[in-house]
């Protein structure tokens, strides 16, 4: 199994972009640039991992990326809809089945953008989100594990919306209409489980600003929860 | 590692990524923290698409951007300042977080002031008499109501800052991204007043407040907009209004516009019969732009400047 079967935008990429990439592993394409850079020696083999899923590069890895954060988002709500803990309160229920219902559509559109036909499988069958570690038998758990979660997305938009190449405005303008919704969404999630915490000082810092983090660094953060699958990143542009 | 090396490779194949330039003012600024950063002025493409953008004509600078970003942030923290000296706020959670919001808001005037200085320019001013501040006038009586427009102020400010981001693309000093923090910001402040006020955290149809102009498009036809705005101290420009292409109202459900395809109603877009939601969850998973027009026009935030 090559590590891009599920990746057709991949395919689509122009020839120069695949030219530079010279290989078709990221992982190989990365030993590659580094390679170029020491100097004109070639690149020691690398063995392909079945389980490594890499990103494409350009908007479509941001699309990617974005379905990636409403996948962890829609499974995590959708549990908790269909699971309630016990002591979940009926305001609770209301407001998770919102969440859900937001991070489905923004999960389907950012599917629709990568694959207008709908044809495209984007990853392989048993590719999820995994919630085992997460306590999901109480309040305060599921809701810790969302504010986790949807913190997380919070804070990867500022940085994804500013890496959007495509000369058209559409996708950037949709992902900006979502982005403020999941801030919304993580703002009312920090209020369930600690009211008056929508904007404390560990999300936003003392100038005022939203904390970001880079694809970079969400891709960490989720890791744990794709294994055994591997999510490289290493295609998607890097925040100047 | 010869970095040069890496440089030319990428920059073969991806000129792309380094066409971030879009008005010629913040061309120079760009190039030399850009320059800085890489030494990706060493490409002969780099400049190439560099100045093929920054010459193609813009109609604002990230200063006029960040004016009216300014102007919107004035507002807010007079208002704040005018709530609380009010004093009808309860004291305990609602007071700790109108008073962290209100610091927000300062906390933006002075990031913002400092980017507009940072690109030598003017940034608009206001102090409690002078300036661009709220109406003492129109501060509600009631807390009810204060909270009330204090939710209306910060949903419009969500939707102003969607309607400029893409005219920071390119701009200097990372502000496209300090704006997006902002914006993210105001979402979460509006959120939480929602909260207080017992509404979803989202705009959304079952809203006390639904039929504001707050979460409608367009400007009255009798309305006369500029592109020149002159407040607080300076003066700057605004994109034309776009009469025949008013925002979308908050209650919009068609996303996805792509290229030369319209967009699609959420409810029944992803081929779910019957539609799996409700035209209310389609528009509430997403937040509508505003036009700087229609944000500074007498029916909604303008009509609240001194």
């Amino acid at each position: 199994m090559s590590d891009y079967t599920f990746f057709p935008a991949w395919r689509e990429q122009s020839l120069g972009r695949r030219v530079f990439l010279r290989v078709s592993a990221a992982s190989a394409a990365s030993v590659a640039l580094i390679a170029a850079g020491c100097s004109d020696s070639t690149p020691e083999p690398v063995t392909s991992d079945p389980n490594l899923l890499t990103l494409p590069s350009g908007d479509s890895g941001l699309l990617y990326y974005a379905y990636l954060l409403s996948l962890a988002q829609t499974t995590l709500y959708q549990k908790a809809v269909d699971v309630p803990p016990s002591d979940f309160t009926a305001t609770d229920r209301s407001v998770f089945a919102d969440l859900r219902d937001h991070a489905i559509v923004h999960r389907e559109l950012f599917r629709y953008f990568i694959d207008p036909a709908g044809t495209a499988v984007l990853f392989p069958t048993d590719f999820v989100f995994n919630l085992t570690s997460f306590t999901l038998t109480s309040r305060a758990g599921v809701l810790a594990a969302a504010q986790q979660i949807a913190d997380l997305a919070a804070a990867a938009f500022p940085v994804l919306l500013t890496l959007f190449t495509a000369s058209g405005t559409s996708q950037r303008l949709m992902m900006l209409k979502a982005g403020s919704v999941v801030s919304r969404q993580a703002a009312a999630i920090r209020d369930l489980l600690t009211p008056g915490s929508f904007a404390s000082s560990n999300v936003v810092d003392s100038t005022g600003l939203l904390i970001t983090k880079t694809p970079m660094e969400v891709n960490t953060a989720l890791a744990p929860y794709f294994a055994p699958y591997v999510i490289s990143v290493a295609n998607l542009a890097v925040p100047v | 590692m010869n970095l040069f090396n890496i440089i030319e490779h990428l920059a073969e194949v991806d000129s792309d990524v380094l066409g971030r330039f879009d008005s010629r003012r913040a061309v120079f600024n760009s190039l030399g923290s850009v320059a800085k950063r890489a030494a990706l002025a060493t490409s002969p493409l780099f400049l190439g698409a560099l100045f093929q953008k920054a010459y193609a004509g813009t109609t604002s600078t990230p200063i006029d951007v960040l004016n009216y970003a300014l102007t919107l942030e004035l507002l807010e923290a007079d208002f704040y300042r005018q709530f609380i000296a009010a004093r009808q706020i309860p004291s305990g959670a609602d007071d700790t977080a109108i008073r962290l919001i209100k610091s927000h808001e300062d906390a933006h005037v002075t990031a913002l002031t400092a980017a507009i200085r940072a690109l030598s320019g003017t940034p608009v001013a206001g102090t409690a008499t002078t300036g661009i501040r709220f109406n003492a006038s129109l501060l509600p009586a009631s807390y009810a109501d204060q909270l009330k427009l204090a939710q209306l102020l910060e949903d419009t400010g969500v939707r102003a800052y969607k309607g400029r981001a893409a005219e920071l693309l390119g701009a200097p000093n990372d502000l496209l991204t300090v704006a997006l923090q902002i914006h993210s910001v105001e979402a979460r402040h509006a959120a939480h007043i929602r909260s207080m006020r017992n509404q979803l955290p989202w705009p959304n149809a079952a809203d006390d407040v639904a039929t504001d102009t707050t979460y409608t498009g367009g400007v009255p036809n009798t309305s006369t907009t500029s592109t020149v705005v002159t407040l607080g101290g300076t003066t700057y420009g605004i994109p034309a209004y776009e009469r025949t292409k008013p925002s979308m109202a908050e209650s919009n459900i068609n996303q996805g516009a792509i290229g030369t395809k319209a967009a699609l109603p959420i409810t029944t877009a992803f081929g779910d019969t019957p539609p799996k939601y409700s035209a209310d969850d389609a528009a509430a998973a997403f937040d509508e732009a505003l036009q700087p027009a229609e944000v500074l026009d007498a029916s909604r935030a303008g009509r609240l400047l001194a």
